[in-house]
């Protein structure tokens, strides 16, 4: 139904027989006086006060229900973005200097600050996103004052529960225009909570409410420059994101820029975190609620006119109920009421601007001319504004072009399974991974299918809960990191490394040294019987596709031997097999350190061995070879400790339900071991991703390969089975590059050149996989530096489930 | 215990087809138009089927409850047009130990004019001949209510069968109902067994609510469920399902006597089950919350429930009936507050 102009004179009497609805406007008169009190204008926000555009540009800024003109706002250049950063520069030694408690005293006046403002902001981000008042007043701002509350709590318990870390510094986040102020407190309030300072651009088009809040923070006396806000366009983001001054980029927005920033801060040593577009599966089972259903999907995809990133626009439903459910939706869609976002009774507002309207008309023209049905309501849309109403596509192919790519809009498409491992697989047949929903009211069913999923967010009979406590955010191209809870704080902090112990890897060589690198292991007069280090793959000893071998140099210059020389078909291999070995995941903790813990002991009876390897390798002495090996058998302990021990957790959502923070193995991951420990610096690396799950293709240095093609035959008597650990041995910056470019590898751990680093982080855009690359030496004989958590939380990714309750 | 003599073995269902099967393809069912009289619910088979597959998750039902009143609103003109449908839909009730035929007068005088005159002609409304849509009284001031309402076409329903705990014995409850129907009552409240709910005795319940309605004869019979006695929605639902198998005109949710009555939740789940049944048999019931139902905003919520979910047709008294006492004063306040645009007070209407 569209909430239409009313007739000039409406009749009681009339309307007690038709019974209709009535326009219920929620007044913009005090929103308005705000705007004209500034003149329609807004600038920056730079070191605690408003300062015009250096250029002098503005832009306009439009209201999508009428597309009248609401405001002109400053258009951030170069220059506007460096003033920005260096405020925040300059802010922020003494931001994270101050103490948590006043850091959370701060926070908590925000979260206040807001409070007090809530319909002002309200209103205001309904004028100018086009979403329904309904939303905005109950959903998205509520949820911005949750979010400084509990970040407060956060800044307030910093010191005890993230010590040894310090903030990172100064964070560019650009946010985007679906649910403006709400992004802006998932980005501001952890950051500052944290000890960093924030430079913010919201989007083009909808920058209101964050200049508002601008305000807000003027008013609560934050420090000048810890919070500076720039708006602008892309480029103005661009040059958020190029500026040296910067540590960290967190960006929410489309994948296609996502992999764009990815691009530009390849190298630069900036972290980066990522909340990128969805195709998100809404699975409907057989024995749900259905009606139940039909309101979750009016959540899912017709909440925000679908311009949601975790929208469930994907309906998978179980073959023998799909005609019933889609009728059910039929008749629910005819109820929805589109119309003016300030109307309190519409269900569905304006399209944030023509553009989106048009890509969204566009697309449902494409999935018609495919050959699916497209269903619309009967009744039409308002025509004054930026509209578009709820649509439906049954006999959908996944092929179908409807199918694949995010709409952003009000248009759900449907699919049927037939078993539940065909859902499972429907699912995930998507390049993205950001959010599910499950229907199912059989709780073995539901918390079966739940973890199979490869999505940061499961939403098990409900759709679209958020809260500030429980971590959102995405697994494969809908990006990484998490905003919210415990799991959200780690973007903002960096672990403080210790000043590096007495460097382990003394470079004097003794004459003992020297012996033992003409004899490694052989001291009688015979020859020693020659060995050929092969590639590693599934279990199996693989000779390289090549066919070529790479000498290998002792630290002296002899030729210690040869390894095999492997290429991308070497590669594709090792990824093959890591795949094929993924039932790894699925063994319980024990079972893994069991593993380990075998490991160790054969690594240990081959102790001297390896000390003598790595002696030869690396020009260190047999004492410090025995130290490095008595270092790795200690961390594969560690490991094998914490495998059954890197527990997740239950949020406290504001609920009657359970969300459960589950530590997933990020999957595939692609390790490319450090120049310096050639054996322990592999241990380091391989063991914590083997002990959460994860399967491995490592490619050991260039500098001791020998090291780790030693190693595979300790594996072998260690009960690993096969694909779980890869090792492809090679020129190791070439096969480096390879892993990045591999887009069914989920993840890559680099040490090694920054030139090398760059090209990890460049090319990983591919399938925006996870990277953590060092080119700064790490001392990994330093157990502070060299194992822990911060290893165990870079090889997981959370999964926050939802499960409500109740009989 | 007196069983319905004619009922079909009830063990087994008659009706292969289960709830949730592809070929269970939904038919398009008639709802009647606004000026035809619907045609009484004659019950089906007791189906098990349907029963075992009826279930509810609670948490999705209680989270669409809650946030349907968000979703709509109605203000102004369309407020006072909607709150007095809701005096027009209301069975304006008392149900006290203390009720005198002089109380009972009273409530009659009050149903037959709801609202002041002077509002009435202010809200344009003054021929439409407003009046509650019926009284509701125990069994013993039926004949009082029945006189006092002649000529209004006002119809008295009586609660019936051992109200509110209906645990008296069958041949009682049952002679209730034919005593009230035979004093003029043109509407019996009948109350179930929540035991049978509870310990899931659906043929005990079917065949309870049988025989209530056989006893009812051209009275209607609106099926009270007790639902803050059965512990879940799923029951909630499931009770639904039955007594409307088993022949009920309207379902009800409450006495107004249990600890919890009428909440939106529950309402939501019964209005579903409504649709579920009318899609499934293509018969018409009726629905009536009761207990709890006080403030006119309340009233507008239930109204928007039932619109959103069941649509127009059952925004009339035929199909929808709130059972309330206070609720009528309160929209009273509202109606005259909407004409004067000052707040009113209660003492300045006539009490019921």
């Amino acid at each position: 139904m569209t909430s239409t102009l009313p007739p000039a004179k409406p009749s009681v009497r009339a309307l007690f027989e038709s019974m209709e609805y009535g326009p219920a406007p929620e007044s913009d008169a005090t929103v308005r006086a705000w705007l004209s009190a500034r003149g329609a204008r807004f600038d920056h926000f730079i070191n605690g006060e408003f300062v015009a555009p250096s250029d002098g540009a503005y832009f306009d800024v439009m209201d999508p229900s009428s597309g009248k003109l609401l405001a002109h706002v400053a258009q951030g250049s170069a220059s506007d973005v460096d003033a920005a950063v260096q405020a925040a520069r300059a802010a922020q030694p003494a931001w994270s200097a101050l103490s948590a408690h006043a850091r959370a005293r701060y926070l908590y006046a925000l979260a206040r600050a807001v409070q007090r403002q809530a319909r002002a902001l309200a209103v205001l981000e309904s004028l100018d996103n086009g979403k329904p008042i309904r939303e905005t007043r109950d959903l998205d701002i509520p949820l911005v004052v949750r979010h400084f509350y509990h970040h407060a709590g956060w800044a307030q318990l910093f010191d005890r529960e993230f010590a040894g870390y310090a903030p990172v510094g100064v964070i560019g986040q650009i946010i985007p225009w679906n649910f403006p102020l709400l992004m802006l407190a998932w980005k501001v309030a952890p950051a500052l909570a944290a000890g960093n300072t924030v430079v913010l651009k919201p989007a083009e088009y909808t920058p209101l409410s964050a200049l508002l809040f601008a305000e807000i923070v003027r008013d609560a006396g934050l420090p000048a420059g810890v919070f500076n806000l720039v708006t602008g366009d892309g480029t103005t983001g661009a040059a958020l994101v190029e500026h040296d001054g910067v540590d960290k980029i967190a960006f929410t927005g489309s994948t296609e820029v996502g992999r764009r920033i990815r691009t530009v801060t390849a190298g630069t040593g900036k972290s980066l975190s990522l909340e990128l577009g969805g195709k998100s599966p809404f699975l409907v089972f057989a024995d749900a609620d259905l009606d139940s259903v039909v309101e979750g999907v009016v959540d899912a995809i017709w909440f925000n006119q679908g311009q949601v990133c975790c929208a469930g626009s994907r309906l998978l439903v179980q073959e023998g109920i799909a005609e019933r459910l889609h009728e059910k939706l039929k008749a629910r869609m005819e109820q929805l009421r589109v119309g003016a976002p300030l109307d309190k009774s519409v269900d569905m507002g304006a399209i944030v601007a023509p553009v989106q309207l048009a890509r969204i008309r566009e697309l449902v023209a494409q999935g018609v001319t495919e050959g699916a049905a497209c269903w619309q309501p009967t009744w039409a849309e308002p025509k004054d504004g930026w509209f578009y109403p709820p649509t439906l596509f049954t006999n959908v192919e996944p092929s179908a072009t409807i199918a694949q790519v995010e709409i952003f809009g009000p248009v759900l498409v449907t699919h049927t399974f037939r078993t539940p491992d065909e859902a499972v697989q429907l699912a995930n047949n998507t390049p993205y991974g950001l959010a599910a929903s499950v229907w199912s009211d059989d709780i073995n069913l539901a918390l079966d299918i739940a973890p199979r999923l490869r999505c940061g967010v499961v939403w098990i009979n409900s759709t679209n809960a958020f809260d500030a406590s429980a971590g959102f955010g995405g697994y494969r191209e809908s990006g990484f990191g998490r905003e919210g809870g415990r799991e959200g704080m780690w973007e903002y902090v960096k672990p403080m490394r210790e000043p590096a112990a007495s460097p382990a890897a003394g470079k004097t060589t003794s004459v003992s040294d020297a012996i033992t690198e003409e004899h490694p292991v052989e001291r009688a007069s015979l020859p020693a019987v020659d060995r050929t280090p092969k590639l590693y793959i599934g279990g199996q000893q693989a000779r390289p596709d090549s066919g070529y071998s790479v000498p290998v140099h002792s630290a002296k210059g002899h030729l210690l031997g040869e390894v095999g020389d492997g290429n991308r078909k070497d590669i594709r291999n090792a990824v093959e097999a890591a795949h094929a070995a993924s039932a790894w995941a699925r063994r319980p903790g024990h079972a893994r350190a069991q593993v380990l813990y075998y490991i160790a002991e054969n690594l240990s009876a081959r102790a001297r061995e390896f000390a003598s390897r790595i002696a030869q390798s690396t020009g260190v002495s047999i004492e410090t070879g025995e130290r490095e090996v008595e270092l790795a058998i200690s961390r594969l302990f560690t490991y094998a400790a914490w495998s059954d021990k890197h527990d997740g957790a239950v949020h406290d959502v504001p609920m009657r339900a359970v969300s459960l923070a589950m530590h997933e193995p990020l999957g595939v991951v692609g390790v490319v071991c450090p120049p310096t420990h050639p054996l322990l610096g592999f241990v380091s690396l391989v063991a914590p991703l083997i002990a959460t799950g994860n399967t491995v293709v490592a490619v050991p240095s260039d500098t001791a390969p020998l090291v780790v093609t030693d190693f595979y035959s300790v594996l072998d008597t260690s009960d690993v089975p096969g694909g779980v650990i890869n090792i492809v041995t090679g020129q190791s910056d070439a096969l480096a590059k390879v892993l990045a470019d591999h887009d069914n590898v989920d993840a890559l751990w680099y040490c090694g050149s920054h030139t090398g680093a760059t090209a990890v982080e460049r090319a990983s855009v591919g399938n925006l996989k996870q990277t953590w690359v060092d080119w700064t030496p790490r001392d990994w004989s330093d157990a502070r530096i060299g194992e822990g958590r911060e290893f165990l939380r870079r090889a997981t990714q959370v999964k926050n489930i939802w499960i409500p309750y109740g009989a | 215990m007196m069983t319905s003599a004619s009922r079909p073995s009830a063990a087994t269902s008659v009706r292969p087809v289960a709830l949730h099967t592809a070929d269970a393809t939904p038919q398009a069912p008639r709802v009647p138009s606004f000026t035809e009289h619907p045609a009484r619910n004659p019950g089906t088979d007791l189906d098990l089927d349907v029963v075992a597959a009826t279930h509810v998750n609670r948490s999705a039902a209680e989270r669409r409850a809650a946030t349907l009143p968000a979703r709509r609103t109605v203000k102004k003109e369309w407020q006072a047009a909607w709150l007095l449908r809701a005096i027009s839909c209301m069975d304006l009730t008392t149900l006290s130990g203390d009720d005198t035929p002089g109380n009972v007068h009273r409530l009659c005088a009050k149903a037959r004019r709801p609202v002041r005159d002077d509002l009435l002609e202010a809200l344009g409304v003054s021929d439409l001949g407003i009046t509650v849509g019926a009284v509701c009284v125990y069994h013993r001031y039926v004949s009082d209510a029945v006189k006092a309402l002649a000529g209004s076409g006002i119809p008295v329903a009586a609660v019936s069968t051992g109200f509110p705990a209906g645990l008296s014995p069958m041949s009682q409850r049952v002679a209730e109902i034919r005593a009230s129907v035979d004093a003029g009552a043109q509407e019996i409240d009948v109350v179930i067994t929540r035991a049978h709910v509870l310990r899931g005795e659906w043929n005990a319940l079917y065949d309870e609510v049988r025989t209530f309605r056989e006893a009812c004869g051209d009275a209607h019979i609106k099926t009270i469920l007790g639902v803050g006695e059965l512990a879940t929605l799923t029951n909630v639902a499931r009770a639904s399902q039955v007594a409307m198998m088993a022949g009920s005109d309207v379902i009800k949710t409450s006495t107004g006597k249990e600890p919890t009555n009428a909440t939106l939740p529950v309402g939501l789940v019964m209005v579903r089950q409504i649709r579920d049944y009318l899609q499934r048999t293509g018969h018409v019931v009726g629905f009536k919350p009761a207990g709890g139902i006080r403030t006119a905003k309340q009233s507008l919520d239930w109204l928007a429930l039932v619109k959103e979910e069941l649509g127009d047709r059952w925004l009339r008294p035929d199909l929808f009936r709130f059972g309330a006492s206070g609720l009528l004063t309160d929209i009273e306040r509202q109606l005259e507050h909407f004409v004067t645009g000052r707040y009113s007070a209660a003492h300045r209407h006539p009490m019921v």
